[in-house]
């Protein structure tokens, strides 16, 4: 174009500054509505410890508690199923608990603080469905003749162990959450909550 | 015409395009007139979103987006669902229709485009035409995704949860995302609500915007005919397609016998089985959500199967990223694909009329494939039934991804001048 020649640059310069300091402007008022999508402050705070108590859990039993939304598992184990860690141990991918998956109280080898009861947040580490239990152990539990009784997830098939450790080749990647907790009593548990905070 | 009402329409010409857009997009609109059974699929689709739209306003006016709970101890959302279901005069209709249409809104739209994988209906000059028609595709199934949650049943809470989850396997941000996503650390009343905002607007808005940019992509380009051939190479003296005929009344009046025999079948599945045998409703959402307890076999609604069978059939971590990523990019990948497939087609035909036999045959493992996946992605998965998954996804990526080579190697027949029509 022949108007170019003629081109006004001061008048240019306004133009180009006009349409950024427009664009920066259309920029500064996305961030108010982007922030809203992130969890309020009511959501940040949800997340009070709870109480369970465990005085009527009879050994081989398990109970859920819900934490942050989420189902804690409490499960007593007979020294049957402690045994049954010896046997999985070579069958599990993270047999030492060495991802940072539970507190450090709970890294051992029954990923708990007392070896009866294990505390597990029941969450698969895939894609977030909860496992259900598998505790009969043999070919009674349809999973296979030498199964030593743990957990499966049905929705994508990952197992774990009565340690809520899972086995080698799962779609989960991780051992399932041991959520900080503590002994109030012997008989009461508080979860979400631990002595180090 | 009288001459008054001829003088009010010279009115609004001279201030609105009327006349001129009626004759454009209908009257003088000139579609090829050797359409056949697979060109009633576009108006259906657009009948179903009409269906879902009407039925949606009225589903709105009794629906309740909370979680919290009634005095029996069940969410408001999910009450409010059997209160449309079992109280609202005419509810349970209005709510089969929406929940039937979901369903088959995504039968009309596979026809729709299988339609034009067999006549080419994506080749040049009507990439943009399908371009237009991907991204419709991707946000019906956001649209139906989050439609889905608002029941809040079990199904709709653990698929919502899984579906969300997967976007945590990206790398670094994927557990901001898919926290953002949710508006909360777990699902709960932030996402339901905010599902329920765009299920209802943004998105509605987005897909209405999208069939319009669709229908004149359409009526730009004109539309492809079963011979594959461009109508518009031969016109008469006034310079209409020799082949066309216009839209209306032609096409209106024989798309009525299409929506006459399509409401037949819809009419059948909404009054005798609305549920669809656990297809079209599952019958674990017939149970409120509980954040505790997983049913003991979930899978999506049917229509997402084939992509679902796609993400579970990846097992293997690649490149120090686990298989759950790359399942994700693989199921993105298979709708992906989609978009490059005019740009994928080297074959001198259009039409599988005139294609060779490489084509066809390609096709037809594609098709099988496709329901292969679709029919695995609702069964719980075995060893034996991933390693199917596994080669049926690789056979529905070689559709793509070969397609360079075969579609230019193959034997087509010579494409005729004009329509064949009997």
């Amino acid at each position: 174009m022949s108007v170019d020649q003629k081109m006004d640059s001061s008048r240019r310069t306004l133009l180009v500054a006009t349409s950024a300091a427009g664009g920066v402007a259309a920029v500064a008022t996305a961030v108010p509505f982007v922030a809203s999508l992130t969890p309020s402050d009511r959501a940040k705070a949800a997340g009070a410890p709870v109480e369970a108590n465990i005085a009527q859990l009879a050994p081989g039993e398990m109970m859920t508690v819900e934490w942050r939304g989420k189902p804690v598992w409490i499960l007593r184990r007979t020294p049957e199923m402690l045994e049954s860690l010896d046997k999985t141990d070579p069958l599990v991918a993270d047999p030492e608990s060495r991802q940072p998956q539970q507190p450090d109280y709970a890294t051992n080898k029954h990923r708990s603080i007392n070896p009866e009861y294990l505390i597990a947040v029941g969450i698969c580490t895939h894609l977030g469905c909860s496992p259900s239990e598998r505790f009969r152990t043999g070919a009674a539990s349809g999973v296979s003749d030498d199964w030593p009784g743990g957990f499966f997830c049905p929705c994508h098939g990952s197992f774990f162990d009565l340690a809520g450790r899972v086995y080698r080749s799962m779609p989960a990647p991780t051992n399932l959450e041991v959520p900080p907790h503590k002994y109030l009593t012997d008989a009461t548990i508080l979860v979400g909550e631990d002595d180090k905070a | 015409m009288t001459t008054k009402s001829q003088a009010l329409l010279n009115w609004i010409d001279a201030r609105f395009p009327l006349t001129s857009t009626y004759k454009a997009h209908l009257s003088e609109y000139y579609a090829p007139k050797n359409f056949n059974f697979w060109y009633f699929f576009g108006s259906l689709a657009l009948l179903v979103l009409v269906i879902q739209i009407v039925t949606g306003i009225f589903l709105v006016m009794h629906y309740k987006p909370d979680t919290s709970l009634n005095s029996s101890g069940v969410s408001l959302a999910f009450a409010s669902v059997e209160y449309i279901m079992r109280e609202v005069p005419g509810g349970w209709l209005i709510r089969y229709l929406h929940s039937t249409g979901a369903s088959a809104f995504f039968i009309v739209v596979y026809l729709h485009m299988f339609r034009a994988m067999i006549y080419g209906s994506y080749r040049k000059p009507r990439e943009l035409l399908w371009i237009f028609g991907c991204l419709l595709f991707l946000v019906l199934m956001a649209e139906a995704f989050m439609g889905y949650l608002l029941p809040w049943g079990q199904m709709s809470f653990w698929g919502a949860q899984v579906i969300i989850n997967l976007f945590s396997a990206i790398p670094i941000i994927g557990e901001d995302l898919s926290t953002v996503i949710r508006g909360d650390f777990v699902i709960g009343d932030a996402t339901l609500n905010r599902f329920f905002a765009l299920h209802v607007i943004a998105v509605p808005l987005v897909l209405l915007g999208l069939v319009v940019a669709h229908i004149i992509a359409l009526h730009e380009v004109g539309s492809n005919n079963p011979d594959g051939v461009e109508i518009k190479k031969k016109k008469d003296a006034n310079g209409i397609p020799l082949d066309g005929i216009p839209f209306h009344p032609y096409y209106t009046v024989k798309d009525i016998v299409g929506v006459g025999v399509f409401l037949f079948f819809f009419s059948a599945v909404v009054f005798f089985a609305p549920e669809f045998f656990g297809f079209f409703l599952e019958f674990n959402n017939f149970i409120p959500s509980d954040p505790l307890k997983t049913p003991p076999h979930i899978a999506p609604v049917w229509y997402f199967t084939p992509f679902y069978s796609i993400l579970r059939a990846v097992t293997y971590p690649l490149f120090g990223l686990d298989a759950k990523f790359w399942g994700v990019v693989a199921m993105g990948a298979a709708v992906v694909i989609l978009f490059f497939l005019p740009w994928l087609d080297r074959s001198p035909a259009k039409s599988i009329r005139y294609r060779g036999p490489i084509f066809k045959i390609a096709l037809a493992i594609f098709v099988i494939s496709f329901f292969i996946l679709g029919y695995l992605g609702v069964l719980p998965a075995t060893p034996g039934r991933t390693v199917v998954a596994q080669i049926c996804s690789v056979l529905y990526f070689a559709f793509f991804l070969l397609m360079p080579w075969y579609s230019k190697i193959d034997k087509c027949k010579p494409e005729p001048e004009r329509v064949t029509f009997k």
